[in-house]
């Protein structure tokens, strides 16, 4: 039984923390645009594809350095965020949540084919590589800890947001009750947009950890998009807390599962924990039984 | 008989009659996809017009070819008796997914979300399964010699034209009689308003489930004529998240509440596909996707209820017109 419980192990589970730092920040943004506009992005994954290119165009074609590239990626996709909310959920914000759903969906389509055909199918990266850290026989990746610590940082700087500033705290108002808020004259529609703008500079943060790990690709954002959302639900929809315990359970059964299998059944096993976890508490792990 | 009720049937006759009259394998090829695709997306709206969102339809097709397929290459197993093993499979798993959403009242965003976690999870277990399935490189049922009417293999198109169109206007009867049972006006009321159709004596939980196992049928059936006729499934084309995105993308072209609208969003998907594939080359690559896209999401915020559906609205509309004065 004790070999079981060997390096390899430690390292998985160090690793699957260090993937949830970056899950967590994912499902932080979609969570921001859910509880506030009741609305689930579908395209979320997309818009961070996007930024991945935005980062790969700066720091290879412009010889942007990388940490003068990044403020420009998060900026170029919190404008597309807000851009989304314009242009496709103001005109549908009273119509049957399924609709506004879908119509991301019809995003999804258009961000992908749009980098098919602009940036075409080749796998692109930035061509930095980081140092492998070696610690008591464990490896972890340099990107990997960069992008974990820069997540939480980001989580706290959106938690101090929402509840230090005048703007975060009428976010949080309206997200408990829509229609009163109008009444007391909040402006609504521009607490919507900057809620927007906020969910698209998480997702342009995010892109900018991932482009140091993973190369960018059309198709990238499927690989981890359905995973985001799964934590999202998991951790009940809207709930940051429940999001950010959600995204590290999640990640561990990723590594682990991987680590005696293929990756794949990690992600087997993933989404079959979710499906049962729905019929145990399907308003999200940390929601109280009424 | 008036002349109304005498129109499905002489369009029907005609169907019938097209591949003995017109023999361009092209055009035939471009119409077998169509009612294949057709019947998939009739599948997906038995569900979708109830306010059933299911993005897991693209497990379902998958399960229908890869079990279809596997049944066959390793087994020796007949398509004739691997496409209802295939069914049932599909069924089953619609009961696993489903009867725990219905009991627990997963709805709206929830389900849509717990679907998707479904078609993840075939795509990867496809994917996983390398050694048997091709995994993402695809997987082809060992051909015969020739036709061969036990392997469910042909070589001319008017076979696969016939059986398609059998298929499709199958799918259309079901949608009919769905459409007009006792189970219709029962699933609107839970549509509406899941409580009230409670209070009212409707069986929650059976009702939806009935529908989605209906679909469920429907949808793997689908996916094993798309196997059997094109002799190659690929995880992405018969699976996953983009094919039940297709699927809803179709259906709300077409139209969700008339039982062609499906077909007329399988017309247009698949014509503007190929004419933009013929006009561009290979530089078409994405545009398809592109334009589909764009069109979805102009179609959900304008035209709601799809090409037929806003037809037939305004026919209805035009038509008590004429009669009022």
């Amino acid at each position: 039984m004790m070999d079981f419980f060997d390096i390899y192990l430690l390292e998985a589970v160090v690793n699957g923390i260090l993937l949830g730092g970056l899950l967590a920040l994912l499902a932080l943004g979609l969570n921001l645009i859910f509880g506030v506009i009741d609305v689930t992005w579908i395209c979320y994954a997309e818009l961070v594809m996007i930024g991945m290119y935005g980062m790969y165009y700066m720091v290879q074609y412009f010889g942007l350095s990388y940490f003068l590239a990044a403020p420009l990626a998060i900026l170029l996709v919190a404008a597309l965020g807000a851009l989304l909310h314009l242009l496709v959920i103001a005109p549908l914000l009273s119509a049957p949540p399924i609709n506004q759903l879908l119509a991301t969906g019809g995003v999804l389509f258009v961000l992908q084919s749009f980098a098919t055909v602009a940036f075409g199918i080749d796998f692109r990266n930035l061509g930095i590589r980081l140092p492998v850290l070696q610690f008591a026989e464990m490896h972890f990746s340099y990107a990997r800890l960069l992008a974990f610590g820069a997540a939480l940082i980001g989580m706290v700087l959106v938690y101090l947001f929402m509840t230090r500033t005048y703007v975060g705290t009428a976010i949080r108002a309206i997200s408990q009750d829509r229609q009163i808020m109008a009444l007391m004259g909040v402006d609504t529609r521009r607490l919507y947009l900057i809620t927007s703008a906020l969910g698209g500079a998480l997702a342009g943060l995010a892109s900018c950890l991932l482009v140091l790990q993973y190369d960018v690709h059309p198709f990238v954002g499927l690989s981890f998009g359905p995973i985001t959302f799964l934590v999202c639900v998991l951790g009940g929809l809207g709930n940051f807390v429940g999001g950010f315990v959600a995204a590290f359970v999640f990640a561990e059964i990723i590594s682990l599962g991987g680590l005696f299998s293929d990756l794949e059944w990690g992600y087997v096993l993933a989404f079959a924990f979710f499906i049962v976890m729905m019929f145990i508490r399907p308003a999200g792990l940390l929601a109280r039984r009424s | 008989m008036n002349p109304r009720q005498l129109l499905p049937w002489i369009a029907g006759a005609a169907l019938i009659a097209l591949p003995f009259v017109y023999r361009d394998s092209y055009h035939l090829h471009i119409l077998i996809l169509i009612l294949i695709w057709a019947f998939a997306y009739t599948s997906w709206s038995m569900m979708g017009r109830f306010g059933l969102v299911s993005l897991g339809h693209g497990g379902f097709m998958g399960v229908g070819a890869y079990v279809t397929a596997l049944l066959w290459n390793h087994l020796g197993v007949s398509p004739w008796l691997g496409i209802p093993v295939a069914m049932i499979a599909a069924a089953v798993l619609a009961v696993i997914v489903g009867y725990p959403c219905f009991r627990f009242r997963i709805t709206g965003h929830y389900f849509v979300l717990v679907t998707l976690a479904l078609s993840g999870i075939v795509l990867q277990v496809i994917t996983a399964t390398r050694d048997y399935t091709g995994g993402s490189l695809g997987y082809t049922p060992d051909r015969t010699r020739g036709s061969h009417l036990l392997a469910l293999q042909f070589d001319d198109k008017t076979t696969w034209y016939l059986i398609a169109l059998g298929v499709w206007a199958l799918g259309l009867v079901i949608w009919r009689w769905v459409d007009g049972s006792m189970d219709r006006y029962a699933l609107e009321a839970i549509s509406e308003d899941e409580d009230a159709a409670a209070a009212a004596g409707v069986n929650v939980t059976r009702e939806k489930l009935k529908i989605t196992v209906i679909s469920a049928l429907m949808t793997s059936l689908a996916g094993a004529l798309y196997c059997q006729y094109q002799m190659f499934i690929s995880p992405d084309t018969v699976s996953g998240i983009s094919v039940s995105l297709q699927m809803v993308f179709a259906v709300i072209v077409g139209g969700l509440y008339v039982s062609l609208g499906p077909t007329v969003g399988a017309v247009i998907t698949i014509m503007l596909a190929e004419v933009l594939r013929i006009g561009f080359g290979t530089r078409a690559v994405g545009w398809d996707n592109l334009v589909y896209g764009v069109l979805l999401v102009v179609f959900i915020i304008f035209l709601p209820k799809g090409i037929l559906g806003s037809v037939a609205e305004r026919l209805k509309a035009h038509r008590k017109l004429s009669i009022k004065p």
